[in-house]
Parts: C-alpha cells; structure tokens; sequence
C-alpha cells in the first residue's frame, strides 16, 4: 500500500516543479522546496500566492498556515509508533499526508512503522526527483498560460481539497472560505485574502466545534 | 543569497518546525480535540481560497477566464473518481481548448 501510495504521490512532482516555475522559481528554488518543505499542500499554496501576485510574506505565511496540521499528524505518529528520541527529528521531516495516512491504516504496530517509512521515503524520493523533471519541463514552456498550465494549477488546489470536503462542517466551511475571498479578492493586496479566508475558517471551526459539544 | 531563496528556506524551516513541534511537544498540548478540529477547519477553508483566487483572481482584479473551464472541469474528473494526476491534466486541457476556441 505504502509503494503504490509513493507512486501515485510522485507524479504530482511533475505538476509541482512546472507551476512552480512558471510562478517565477527557479528549477533549484523549486526542487529545494520539495526536498526541505517536503509537504505538497503548503509547497503548492506558497507558488499559488505566488502566481496570484501576492508577496513572498504572503506565500510564506500561506504555506505556514497549510501545514499546521502535520503538527497534529506527528501527534497521531508519537502515540502510535513510540520512536525513540533520536529518530524523531528524521521523522518529523517524514510527517506528511501519505505517511500518517498508510501509518494508521495497517493493522499492527509493526505494519504501522513500515508503512510509515516506506510512504514516507518513498515519497521524499520521487516527489524530489519529478520534482526536478517537472521544474525543467516548466522551464522550457515558459509562458504560464501556454499548455493550459494555468488550468492545472486551479485543479491541483482542487484536488487537494476535494478529499476533505467531507460532512456538512466542512463544506460549510468551503463555502464561507470562498465567499470571504471572493469579496476580499479587489479590496486588500494579492495573497492577503487567503490569510483571511484560513482566520475565518479556524474561527468557523472553533465554533462547529463548541456546538458539537 | 537573493531575497526569494531567503523566503524559500524560511519557509521550509517554518514548515520543518511545525513537523518537529508535532514529535516533541508534549501530547498533552496537542491532543486537545480542538487543535486537530481547528486545524482541519483551516485546511479546507485555505484550499477553498487558493481554488478561488487561482481560477478568478489575477491581482487584484475578478475575472472570469478559461480557468472557470479548468475548475468545472476539474470538477467533474473528480466526481468520476479520476486520479489525482488525470484530474490536473484534464485542468490544464481544459483551460488551453477554451483558450484555443478564443476566450
């Protein structure tokens, strides 16, 4: 399960390295934030900010917000798998999507650490290594609007976000999300209304959360 | 160092810390029901924003563009179960035959 999950995963590189370059990265910018960053949700908003005009402050605290959640997926690793104090740091950098996901969906605790690392490995090499095809195959097209490369942007974000849109919450939460930057978009600077639209988002789910209870 | 490789390892070391932050803060902190709640919340609504502003946004500006075609097309691969890769191509087909056919 982890290998094919890798796989699949990999083949987003190709996407990333191209738009990251037609949003002005370079092919190494590009290919250091796949290897450092390493977790495509927040490597895709940082170039998206980008592309839409916004400051690099903007793209970085985007990015930042984005991947929040891996703090929580380490949580979930700790209390499963008990690494040892030294291995932690390796695996933080490991904590991603694919990897918690393959981690707690095996049976037991060994399953659960080879998944772990093999999702996680795995998709650290070949999310590196189309990663650097794609950004050299942007490199070549140039023009962003060129090849519809454009277009793909706008699904890459949607098929990020399609997974999650499960339950009322959070396609509550999607809606408002979209109305909010939609109505923020002419007023405050490029890449300022997806700040806006992540605080209104926590709020909303602060209070999904309290009603809940 | 130019300012974008500036912004670029800041960012991966931001990222990086909050991975970390996950391993070794203790799980007291963390595994408050709220904190994976709000986190989850925050994920869905900046997806959402980056969907928006990529298909109707350029600066400042609302615009309705052959990305609309790359969005619903989108779209519908998705509600056909296609995978993750087909989908972004199907995006990027979409928007280049609107483009083509003059829009």
């Amino acid at each position: 399960m982890g290998v094919s999950i890798a796989v699949a995963v990999g083949l987003y590189g190709i996407s990333f390295g191209a738009l990251g370059v037609a949003a002005g990265l370079s092919v190494w910018q590009a290919c250091a934030l796949s290897a450092l960053m390493f977790t495509g949700g927040s490597q895709f908003a940082f170039i998206g900010v980008m592309s839409g005009g916004g400051t690099l402050g903007a793209a970085t605290l985007a990015a930042s917000l984005l991947g929040v959640r891996n703090a929580v997926y380490g949580v979930q690793i700790t209390a499963l798998l008990r690494p040892s104090r030294t291995t932690r740091p390796l695996m933080a950098h490991l904590t991603i999507d694919e990897s918690t996901a393959t981690a707690l969906a095996q049976p037991d605790a060994q399953e659960q650490r080879r998944g772990f690392w093999t999702a996680g490995v795995g998709v650290w090499l070949l999310w590196n290594l189309f990663t650097l095809v794609g950004a050299m195959l942007g490199e070549r097209i140039g023009e962003p609007t060129a090849w519809g490369l454009d277009g793909a942007a706008v699904a890459a974000f949607l098929g990020l976000l399609w997974p999650r849109l499960v339950g009322r919450d959070a396609r509550t939460i999607a809606v408002a999300s979209a109305f909010v930057t939609l109505i923020a978009a002419p007023v405050v600077p490029a890449g300022i209304p997806i700040i806006i639209a992540a605080g209104v988002s926590g709020a909303l789910a602060v209070l999904q959360h309290r009603s809940a209870r | 160092m130019s300012e974008m490789w500036l912004w670029v390892l800041g960012a991966c070391a931001i990222a990086y810390l909050t991975k970390l932050s996950g391993h070794l803060v203790p799980e007291t902190v963390l595994e408050q029901p709220w904190v994976s709640t709000v986190s989850a919340g925050m994920t869905v609504g900046l997806l959402t924003s980056l969907v928006v502003v990529n298909t109707a946004v350029t600066g400042t500006t609302l615009v309705v563009d052959a990305r609309l075609a790359a969005l619903l097309a989108a779209g519908i691969a998705l509600w056909l179960k296609a995978p993750y890769v087909v989908v972004v191509l199907v995006g990027a087909v979409a928007a280049a035959l609107t483009r083509l056919a003059g829009w």
